[in-house]
């Protein structure tokens, strides 16, 4: 199907019709206002159906609004074609084997300026001609396993994703790099960290806070360290691996169940909590910040455990909680709830009964803060106490994400709830740390004195 | 060969080159000169355009609180390549600082956050002057991103997006056409170049600006001065930009026939505009003259290359600026075929050479002096060292050689910066943008960006302006500065005082001290256009509030004083902005003193000159008797009355 007169809709259309206009013709444009002349563009879908788009011959675009139209006529017609230029990704043998897998986030892509919408740049010729530098870094391969937002990567996708990892590991890559949307990365990398044990090699997420088709783009350096991870890493876990301060300076490599997104925009956004991040990377060396990681290995031994249960709920607490949200969960055939819950691990009297009347049909139901830092504490008040006495279960100083996916994986594998509280309370990838550093939390008020010393001598 | 100041000197005449004073209209018409301005110009707003920092809160250089460091990567064009600009700033490998203020920016400033809602007090501003510029004003404003990779703005592009298309200004004796005018965020202010760092301050980023673009209607350099000045007095009538420093910002395009559109940037003055433009095509007179003297000596110009040769041995190290170290080194090219072009002419004071020494500073990051070469008229390089680099390339009789240093790392980029630059003297003209200076010449700033570099702002939705929104603007539109010219005129107004009273917007005031205050139309012109000029000249400060000189007006003229006195009271107002009208009288030492007492006075004087007179003239009695009366006169008693009194009292 080929709509000539893509996105526009309504009255808009109808004017194009009746002029016989169409997207990409060079037109002349009679208004009120004035003679327009410009190539007409598709329109967003989203916006009004009043205007029409035309791209004038310095570049810029304007809408016209067809109630001002007297006349048009069309006088060429140009459509644009838009290709990313493919250039074939130099390999060598003394390089390591890094394998990409796009899940379809735009860790590169280029807009097109026509059009505004955004292509996807995946393949390794697609990619090295955006970032040549990686061809310094290692031979790249790709394979797109699937084109969602971040924000619709599901239980589905985490074992698809789960097991071509093994696939790839058991195929002999050196390194493996999952572009991902930042949204929700910090998610996937908690699945990820469960599902994949033991793994040989690095898995490093990566993505990118501004797209990459602007000039200040961190999707290249973002790429360029997370390929540098995956080639020469000696940390092999499931990382995330983002801009350490927003500067252009460093990236840091964070362990997948301890980072989290803590800022909508930023391109610092990622934060390791609870904990120092594992290493730092910039484009030629990684210089390990934590001494206790799983080292990279030679034998290919690793263990895929690509399981979810996905009726599995994290309830964000608030006082005045009325009881029927849990009710509602209960009814709807859910089996565990993890609760983020007010300071030490806490929710009100009235949703007791429905902890009872939940807990009582089965469900397990776990306790994580919304403070996101610290652990979770139920012998320090009443409150607690009651809390356990009926069930809920403390979850350590597990992120609230990380606690929800750990116990759908937890559930995906046996019903035996004694058997899922074993897991659920056994550190397998740092989610749940002995002691918490001194340094592992480090949220700096701006304003004070010394503060504002560091702010401007040090990049951030 | 000859000399290199003598082989300069004969070029410069060979193209025919002659100071702009000498220069007719036909000058440019046999040049084929054509010229397009690109008018800046910040709009007067409490809050930047796309975030709600306040605009216009500077900071020193060394005043901020924090300093970020980016990168700019170029971004594919949609034909698959690299825009020329792009590749250029690449190449550079610049580390780019931004120095933030607390106060003045925020996280939208430097690209941790998209865009809020565009700034409608701006909107309403740009409008304005598009309908004052008879531009056809568009039906939904789209926001695009130009790309900028010098880093002056930390995004990589600048937002932008068109008001009104086809408008037109009426000068002397043409009407110049405009070609757009939009609206877009202001750029960093540069602190500091050098080397591979270039620091900016973020205070003036995003700060909201309109940019008028004319066709290259001016076919001299006087028009385009002429048309600046013409849109400079349009846009201040508005009253919704900013005057003083760097508010107003000029872009000039030239071109003459044969020759490409040169984009000279950043001229912060208007009376710059005609040197600069002359220069300008007189540099590109010579660059095409090059050409044909090159296309006739290399046969085949595709298979044309330098010969380059490391000699860092053969040199001192840390000749011209380079850092003496480990890292040094010094490379001789020849030049085939360019013999007698490096010292050729270019612009008073400049020679080719200097083109190629332009692009090593701007691209290869190798400060000046960053070269030597075979027509240096004082070789830095000692005897020893051109025998060196003789014996290195071995020149032949018509080729030309240059001698480079600098850090290792930068001479991959310097080597390929010379080939490139070469390459184009076989074309003529590159298309480039050029700094100006102050003696009117241009240096190199970076290559003229393509049209590929716009694209749709992915974070702005597009904004409706609807016929109603433009109605109430165009009520609120001042005369057109044309009628404005007129009627001063009428008035008889000596023109002295226009640019002032048409650049600070004065008019207004103007005719309502002549229509309203009833001021004699000359009286009221020169005390605006000369005395306020003086005043705000000597004392430093502009007239805030310009009710006040409506007031000073009624005060004089309720106690009954004669309008002379404003030509004292005048500066004194602009001198104590804060003071009562009546202390500022007090201050002055004015007292009222009936007409007949001061007249009694004047035989007394009389008495007294007549014993230390030393001639015999009697205009210097007069000024002598009224230098006397005048603090007490002025205010009281019309002075054309008074000296007409002490002259026909003369005894």
């Amino acid at each position: 199907m080929n709509d000539v007169l893509k996105g526009y809709k309504g009255r808009a259309r109808k004017t194009l019709e009746s002029f016989s206009i169409r997207v990409w013709s060079e037109a002349e444009v009679d208004t009120t206002r004035g003679r327009f002349e410009g190539i007409i563009l598709p329109r967003s879908e989203n916006d009004d159906d009043i205007h029409i788009v035309l791209k004038l011959a310095t570049g810029y675009n304007i809408g016209i609004d067809i109630n001002t139209i007297t006349g048009m006529k069309e006088v060429g017609y140009k459509e644009a074609h838009y290709k990313i230029p493919e250039k074939e990704f130099p390999t060598s043998p003394e390089k390591p084997n890094v394998k990409l897998l796009g899940t379809g986030g735009t860790i590169a892509s280029r807009l097109d300026y026509r059009t505004g919408a955004v292509i996807p740049a995946f393949s390794p010729g697609e990619l090295y001609g955006a970032v040549p530098e990686l061809a310094d870094i290692c031979n790249l391969t790709t394979e797109k396993l699937f084109a969602v937002f971040s924000e619709n990567m599901g239980p589905k996708q985490y074992i698809e994703l789960a097991k071509a990892i093994g696939e790839q590991i058991e195929n002999g890559i050196d390194g493996i790099m999952i572009g991902h949307g930042t949204d929700t990365m910090h998610h996937t990398a908690g699945a990820l960290s469960f599902m994949i044990q033991n793994s040989p090699v690095p898995i490093v997420m990566v993505g990118s806070q501004r797209s990459s088709d602007r000039p200040s783009s961190d999707a290249a350096l973002n790429l360029i360290h997370a390929a540098t991870a995956a080639a020469h890493s000696d940390i092999a876990e499931v990382m995330v691996c983002m801009f350490g301060p927003t500067s252009d300076e460093y990236g840091l490599l964070h362990r997948g169940t301890r980072v989290r997104k803590m800022h909508s925009s930023y391109r610092s956004t990622f934060r390791t909590l609870g904990d120092i991040p594992l290493a730092t990377v910039t484009r030629d060396k990684i210089t390990p910040l934590h001494q206790n990681y799983n080292k990279r290995r030679k034998d290919r031994e690793v263990a895929v455990r690509a399981v979810f249960e996905e009726k599995v709920a994290l309830v964000y607490y608030y006082p005045n909680m009325q009881p029927d949200i849990i009710d509602s969960l209960v009814e709807n055939g859910y089996r565990g709830i993890v609760i983020a819950g007010t300071g030490l691990g806490h929710v009100n009297k009235p949703v007791y009964p429905a902890i009872e009347r939940a807990t009582a049909a089965g469900v397990t139901i776990y306790m994580t803060v919304q403070t996101l830092w610290g652990f979770v504490h139920m012998f320090v008040y009443d409150t607690g106490r009651d809390l356990m006495a009926k069930g809920i279960i403390p979850a350590e100083n597990m992120l609230p994400e990380v606690a929800y996916v750990k116990l759908g994986w937890a559930l995906g594998q046996t019903d035996d709830l004694k058997e899922v509280e074993r897991i659920m309370l056994t550190p397998i990838s740092g989610e749940i740390t002995e002691r918490e550093p001194y340094n592992g939390y480090l949220v700096y008020q701006g304003g004070i004195p010394e503060i504002e010393a560091f702010l401007k001598t040090v990049h951030r | 060969m000859k000399e290199p100041a003598n082989n300069t000197a004969a070029t410069r005449s060979s193209i025919g080159y002659l100071p702009r004073r000498d220069a007719t209209p036909d000058t440019y018409k046999t040049l084929g000169f054509k010229c397009g301005l690109e008018i800046h110009q910040q709009l007067k707003t409490e809050k930047k355009l796309f975030c709600r920092c306040p605009a216009g809160l500077y900071q020193k250089p060394d005043d901020y609180n924090a300093e970020l460091l980016r990168h700019m990567r170029p971004t594919l064009s949609e034909l698959g390549e690299y825009d020329g600009t792009a590749l250029m700033e690449f190449k550079t490998r610049k580390n780019i600082f931004y120095r933030v203020k607390n106060e003045s920016a925020c996280t939208y400033d430097f690209d941790d956050t998209p865009p809020f809602v565009l700034n409608r007090e701006a909107l309403d501003g740009a409008m304005k002057i598009a309908l004052m510029l008879k531009c056809n004003i568009v039906g939904e404003l789209h926001i695009t991103r130009k790309q900028y990779l010098d880093g002056s703005i930390p995004t990589g592009f600048q937002r932008t997006a068109i008001v009104g298309i086809e408008g037109e200004i009426p000068l002397q004796n043409k009407t110049v056409r405009i070609i757009q005018l939009s609206i877009e965020e202001d750029s960093c202010r540069e602190i500091s170049d050098i080397g591979h760092e270039r620091v900016y301050s973020t205070d003036r980023l995003g700060m909201p600006l309109i940019e008028t673009v004319t066709y290259p209607d001016m076919l001299t350099p006087e028009e385009a001065a002429e048309a600046g000045q013409y849109l400079r007095f349009l846009s201040r009538s508005a009253a919704v930009v900013n005057t003083g420093i760097g508010a107003a910002r000029q872009d000039v395009n030239v071109s003459i026939t044969g020759g490409t559109r040169v984009e000279i940037k950043g001229v912060a003055h208007i009376k710059w505009i005609p040197d600069l433009t002359h220069n300008e095509a007189f540099r590109q007179k010579a660059l095409l003259t090059i050409k044909e003297k090159l296309n006739s000596r290399v046969s085949d110009p595709a298979g044309w290359s330098p010969v380059s040769v490391e000699i860092t041995a053969g040199i001192r190290p840390g000749i011209f600026n380079a850092s003496h170290d480990d890292h040094f080194r010094a490379w001789a090219v020849n030049l085939p075929g360019f013999g007698g072009l490096l010292s050729f002419f270019t612009s008073p004071g400049r020679v080719f050479a200097d083109e190629i020494s332009d692009r090593l500073k701007v691209i290869a990051c190798l400060e000046k002096p960053n070269m030597a070469h075979s027509e240096d008229s004082e070789s830095p390089l000692s005897d020893t060292e051109t025998a060196a680099v003789i014996k290195a390339l071995k020149p032949g009789a018509h080729d030309a050689w240059l001698v480079l240093a600098g850090p290792a790392g930068d001479m991959a980029t310097a080597l390929e910066t010379i080939e490139e630059r070469c390459r184009l003297a076989f074309t003529g003209v590159p298309n480039e943008t050029r700094k100006s200076l102050p003696d009117g010449t241009t240096i190199f700033e970076r290559v003229l960006p393509g049209p590929d570099r716009m694209y749709p702002d992915t974070d702005s939705a597009p904004i409706p302006i609807a016929d109603e929104m433009i109605e109430t603007i165009r009520e609120t539109l001042p005369d057109e500065i044309s009628r404005r010219i007129a009627q001063l005129n009428a008035w008889k107004i000596p023109e002295d005082t226009y640019t002032y009273l048409l650049s600070r917007d004065l008019y207004p005031l103007l005719r309502e001290l002549i229509e309203e205050a009833q001021l004699p139309p000359v009286f009221a012109g020169t005390l605006l256009g000369h005395t306020l000029k003086r005043a705000e000249g000597r004392f430093r400060c502009r007239l805030a509030d310009r009710q006040r000189v409506i007031d000073l007006v009624s005060f004089v003229r309720n106690r009954g004083l004669q309008p002379a006195i404003l030509k004292e009271a005048l500066p004194a107002l602009v001198r104590y902005q804060e003071k009562e009208i009546e202390t500022l009288f007090f201050d002055m030492g004015f007292q009222p003193v009936p007409e007949e007492q001061l007249l009694a006075k004047i035989p007394e004087l009389d008495t007294q000159f007549a014993s230390i007179r030393t001639t015999d003239n009697p205009a210097a009695r007069t000024a002598w008797i009224m230098g006397e009366l005048r603090p007490l006169a002025l205010g009281n008693i019309n002075m054309g009355h008074l000296r007409r009194a002490v002259e026909g009292g003369r005894s």
